[in-house]
Parts: structure tokens; C-alpha cells; sequence
């Protein structure tokens, strides 16, 4: 009996999970391994003898010490960085509030701006990014961080309202009509009261912005052209794969620094980030 | 402290729910009023509206001699303790307690010594340094209650503040609380769907029901002479027996009920009635009990609770409840006879419900 519940858990669970770790995992693996991997090894046909497509057996530095020097991939980090932090930090600031009054207040029209504020969430960056680019001419900032630090906001604050909306709606009315009674006015409660409840929901809100804008593509490809003001997705993209030669090594180095902040930041806050997503208080 | 005049107050809300229709109520200094009803009935609304988290549509809110309507509630010296006891989660015992203090402006040795001198009260004192997740739902509901006295407000407004407690700890904090109010002698409006707590804690009682105030009262006045047929029925617990009869010349009848109509009300020979009789108006009768004054039945269901008996019956096809004393022997199935005394007999009218 024993051990035919053995074989089931095996077969039921760590079957099925070893089977999704792999597949989720090697993308990474593969990323990490040619980031390393010697030229010689790379450009080799695997009908070679002796080649090892899974493994290394001469691990080089010499993709990340190219992709440091030849490439301005340091300053593309930094654009990265400073866009990132600055737009998520605007669309949180903007999501709190809508958030909250959308979640609160009671107006004429409350529910059909929440529906419409969901609606531009769906509207594609492919088809927004033709209009913004004329806004972006006309006020002037192009290939300027402006240029995205002000549009990332378009896509990402509709995001942040909504996902702080239903949150907000998850902490009982009675602590705020509470706060109030102690002597709190309503914006007063809410700073006071709402948003250190909210932390968990703003974390999250906030992790989903930077990951969102630390990956986008086509506004950093269209809005900015000097390379030195590139991100760290287009400037990998634009400058390692000249014509038709694909600098792998540096392309996966490239690909592989990118994503370690993202992996710190998701890390660090995994257990707020849960708690976030599903929600709920208790008073 | 504060007397609070309550003035033809009226909630409508947009979806057109008149949720409070012209409530008029006088809630003396020191005194602890209790409201209750069945959910629906608007009590929550009307103390919401004292305390001004809900709008006023007509009719006016005084405390003490201060028209409030328009004033937000934190200009109106109220506290509130709420049924889900609203404690902030991210701060401890002591922050919560204070924090009302805090947005006042109190210096903080004023803020700790009332904080201390509330904590002693209820005996929190040990908990200050914990987080309201750290707390049993009672000390959660003590915590409410502390950080309710802190502020030493004229009026204290109770919404069900003891209905997520289990049974027992329910009645030990309904003692304390009103332990506390005879010590703090600060006017309390407590609003509550469970009659045993309006009838043990209100020096008055309101009973509402569809908005609209059914009586108040002391509790022993609504049990003794309810207004009309719900405040019966919903004062005393089981509740009261209520049969449709027919008075007859001297006699009130209906299907397997004659008895001897009090003087009263004997004169209204012909008027189709309902008889009220409490569970607790009814014996096995004896010997001595004149036939005009009993009732034959077969007993149903018999409820043996230690302390007393519930004797269910059926009076024609109306199902009745009889409490009897713990010494009576009776088996399910067996025919009783039970004395009712005309005095604790209650009549109402069919159409408006209303005693006679």
C-alpha cells in the first residue's frame, strides 16, 4: 500500500514537475551555458565528435569582457535602470490614488472609468506606439529618457489602478471609517492607513511595473537612436546582430546581466509579492 | 458627556431603499441605549448616521446641544467600535489605542498615561507591544474597546460589536461592557440583531424593523407590554406563541383552544384576534386549574435543557412552545393539559398588528 503510494506521488508530482522545471529552466541554462562558451565551440556543428552541446569544457570570460568594452552595455544598464525606476515609481504614484478612488468613491461615471481605464490596457503597444512617437516629436524629447520615463506611464498605469483597485477593495471599509472617527480626514486616512495596509499590493504592483518597463522593446526601439542613450533590450539587439552575424556569446552575456536585476528584485520580494496577488487582510 | 436628540431622521439611498424612516429618539446623558431588529431594519444605518459615516436625507442628529448633520466625524467627540473590530493591522496595541489621540494632538505622556490607564481597565496591559494578528478575537474586541475609551469621547456607538465572539466569550464581554459603562458613565447607543444582549445591556431598548422604530423601552416594559405583534415575538426567547382566534361571546376560540376571554377585552365579542401567550406564561396545569383556563394538547417534541423544558405542541395546526420547570416528566406523544393565566394573555389586532 505504501508503495504503491510512493510510485503514484512520484508519478503524479515529481514526474510532472521535474518535466516543467526543465522546461521552464532551459531557456536560462542555454542563455548562461553559450554566455560562457567559447567561440571555437560555438560556431561547431554538433555532428562533430567530441561536441558537447549541453556542457563547456573551456569556460571563457571573453564574451563579457567584449560586450563591456566594445559595447556601451554599462550605460545601457544604467538608462535601463534610471527609466525603470522612474516610471514604475510615476505609474505607482498615479495608480495609488486612481486605485483608491476608483476602489472608494462613490461618483457619477466611477464604474465606466474603471472599465475604460481597463480598456487602454488593451489597446497594443504596436498600434499606441505610432500616435505617441507624433507626441513625442512634437514635445521635443525624443532620444531623450523623457521620452520613455513619459510613455512607459501609458501602459503601466492602467496596469498599477487596477491590480491596486482590487486590492483596495480587499481592506474593510470600517478601518478607514474607523481612522476617521479617530480624528483622520479622508486623505489622511488613506496615507495613514490604506496605503501601509496596501504594501503588499503596492509591492506588487510596483515589481510588475519595473519588470514591464525593464523588458520593453518597441517604444525604447523607436524613441531613442543614439546608442549610448539605448536600453538594455534594444542596445543587445541593435548593436550585437550586425547584418546577418549574430554575436551570440555577447548577445547571451548581454541577455544574461540584463536579467539579473529583475531576478533580484523578484526574489527579494516573493513572499510580499504572493501575498499581493491573492490578496486579502485581516483586521 | 452628552444626551443625543435624534429629529425625523430619514436615509434614502439612490437606488431609492428608504433604508430609516423618521426615526424620533431621545438618548439621555449617561444613558446606554441598544437598538435592535432583525438585519434590514436600519439600526446599523441609524448609528452610522450618528457618527456621520453616512449621510443624512432629512431630519436632524443633536449631540448634546451641537446640530451635527454636517459636521464629519471627526469633529463630533463620538468613538465607534465595530463589528469586525476595525484594528489596524500594521500597528501594535498601543499604536492603535493611540492613534486617535495622536491625529488630536495630545502630548505624548497624556497619549501613554491614557493608553496605560485604558489597558488597566480592560486588562490589556501585557498585549501593548503585539499586532492586532497577534490577538484571540477577544483581546481584538478589547483592543476595539480601549481604543474607544482612550479618547474619552461624549457618546460611544456600538455596531454588533460582540457577534463574531464565540457564545461564551459573547456573554463574558456583554458583563464587561456593562461593567465598563456604569464606571465610564458615557452615553452609549449599541446596536445589536441578539434581543439577550439588548435586554441585559440597554437602560433603554429601540426595536426596529423595515426602518421604521416598532417601541422603545426598559427591557422589562417591551417584554411585559409589547406594542404590537412583532415587538412580542421578537422580545423573549423562545418566542412568544401566537394563535389566530375568535372572541365569542366571554370566550376566545380557535381550532382546539377555548378559554375564558379576560375582562378586558371581553367586550369585543365577534373580533377575529391573535392570541400571544410566552412559552413561559404556560404550566401543566393541576387539580386547582379551572377548564377555562387550560388548554389540551399532545406534546410533539420534548426539548430537556437542565434548567428548564421546552414542551413543543400544536394548538389546531399551529405549533406551540410551552417552558416548563426541570421536574415534570413528560414523554413525547403524551397528552397534556396546560394552565395559561389570563393575565399573560396578550391580544393584537389582525390587520395592524397592533396590542390591545
Amino acid at each position: 500500500m505504501l508503495i504503491e503510494r510512493k510510485w503514484k506521488k512520484w508519478l503524479n508530482f515529481h514526474l510532472p514537475m521535474t518535466v516543467f522545471i526543465l522546461f521552464t529552466l532551459f531557456p536560462f541554462y542555454w542563455m548562461a551555458i553559450t554566455a560562457f562558451r567559447p567561440d571555437g565551440e560555438l560556431y561547431r556543428t554538433w555532428r562533430q565528435p567530441n561536441a558537447s552541446p549541453l556542457w563547456t569544457l573551456e569556460p571563457t570570460l571573453e564574451h563579457l569582457k567584449g560586450l563591456m568594452q566594445t559595447t556601451a552595455f554599462p550605460q545601457w544598464m544604467w538608462n535601463t535602470m534610471l527609466i525603470a525606476i522612474v516610471s514604475t515609481l510615476i505609474s505607482l504614484v498615479c495608480g495609488m490614488f486612481a486605485g483608491y478612488a476608483l476602489a472608494r468613491l462613490k461618483f457619477r461615471g466611477s464604474e465606466f472609468l474603471g472599465t475604460a481605464i481597463f480598456i487602454t490596457y488593451l489597446v497594443p503597444q504596436t498600434l499606441l506606439f505610432i500616435p505617441l512617437a507624433d507626441i513625442i516629436r512634437d514635445m521635443k524629447l525624443g532620444n531623450t529618457p523623457w521620452a520613455l520615463m513619459l510613455t512607459y506611464p501609458t501602459i503601466l498605469i492602467p496596469f498599477c489602478t487596477w491590480l491596486l483597485m482590487g486590492y483596495f477593495k480587499t481592506i474593510p471599509k470600517e478601518l478607514e471609517e474607523c481612522a476617521r472617527i479617530d480624528g483622520a480626514t479622508r486623505f489622511g486616512a488613506m496615507v495613514r492607513i490604506i496605503f501601509p495596509v496596501a504594501i503588499p499590493g503596492i509591492l506588487s504592483a510596483g515589481i510588475f511595473a519595473f519588470t514591464l518597463s525593464w523588458n520593453e522593446f518597441i517604444y525604447a526601439l523607436v524613441f531613442m537612436s543614439s546608442a549610448e542613450l539605448k536600453t538594455v533590450p534594444v542596445g543587445v539587439v541593435s548593436e550585437l546582430i550586425r547584418g546577418d552575424i549574430f554575436f551570440w556569446g555577447q548577445l547571451m552575456a548581454g541577455a544574461l546581466l540584463g536579467s539579473v536585476p529583475v531576478a533580484i528584485v523578484y526574489s527579494f520580494f516573493v513572499e510580499y509579492y504572493v501575498t499581493g496577488l491573492t490578496g486579502s487582510v485581516k483586521g | 458627556m452628552a444626551n443625543v436628540t435624534i429629529k425625523n431622521l430619514n436615509k434614502n439611498y439612490e437606488n431609492g431603499f428608504h433604508a430609516v424612516k423618521d426615526v424620533n429618539l431621545e438618548i439621555r446623558d449617561k444613558e446606554f441605549m441598544v437598538l435592535v431588529g432583525p438585519s434590514g431594519c436600519g439600526k446599523t444605518t441609524t448609528l452610522r448616521m450618528v457618527a456621520g459615516l453616512e449621510e443624512i436625507t432629512s431630519g436632524q442628529i443633536r449631540i448634546g446641544e451641537n446640530v451635527v448633520n454636517d459636521l464629519p466625524p471627526m469633529d463630533r467627540n463620538i468613538a465607534m467600535v465595530f463589528q469586525n473590530y476595525a484594528l489596524y493591522p500594521h500597528k501594535s496595541v498601543f499604536q492603535n489605542m493611540a492613534f486617535g489621540l495622536q491625529m488630536r494632538k495630545y502630548p505624548p505622556e497624556e497619549i501613554r498615561k491614557r493608553v496605560q490607564e485604558a489597558a488597566e481597565i480592560l486588562g490589556i496591559e501585557a498585549l501593548l507591544e503585539r499586532k492586532p494578528r497577534q490577538l484571540s478575537g477577544g483581546q481584538r474586541q478589547r483592543v476595539a474597546v480601549g481604543r474607544a475609551i482612550v479618547r474619552h469621547p461624549e457618546v460611544f456607538l456600538f455596531d454588533e460589536p460582540l457577534s463574531n465572539l464565540d457564545a461564551k466569550l459573547r456573554v463574558q464581554m456583554r458583563v464587561e461592557l456593562k461593567r465598563l459603562h456604569e464606571r465610564l458613565e458615557t452615553t452609549a447607543i449599541y446596536v445589536t440583531h441578539d434581543q439577550v444582549e439588548a435586554m441585559t445591556l440597554g437602560d433603554r431598548v429601540v426595536v426596529m424593523k423595515d426602518g421604521w422604530v416598532q417601541q422603545v423601552g426598559e427591557p422589562l416594559g417591551l417584554y411585559g407590554k409589547p406594542a404590537n405583534k412583532f415587538v412580542a415575538g421578537f422580545i423573549g426567547s423562545p418566542s412568544m406563541n401566537f394563535v389566530d382566534v375568535t372572541l365569542n361571546g366571554g370566550w376566545v376560540e380557535a381550532k382546539g383552544l377555548r378559554l375564558k376571554a379576560p375582562a378586558r377585552i371581553a367586550a369585543m365579542s365577534g373580533r377575529q384576534l391573535t392570541l400571544g401567550v410566552r412559552p413561559e406564561a404556560l404550566r401543566i396545569a393541576n387539580g386547582g386549574d379551572p377548564a377555562e383556563r387550560c388548554l389540551d394538547s399532545a406534546v410533539d417534541v420534548v426539548e430537556p435543557l437542565g434548567n428548564e423544558i421546552l414542551l413543543n405542541f400544536r394548538v389546531g395546526a399551529v405549533p406551540m412552545v410551552a417552558r416548563v420547570d426541570p421536574g415534570v416528566r413528560v414523554k413525547a406523544h403524551e397528552n397534556i393539559r396546560l394552565a395559561v393565566d389570563p393575565e399573560r394573555m396578550h391580544f393584537f389586532e389582525q390587520g395592524s398588528e397592533n396590542a390591545l
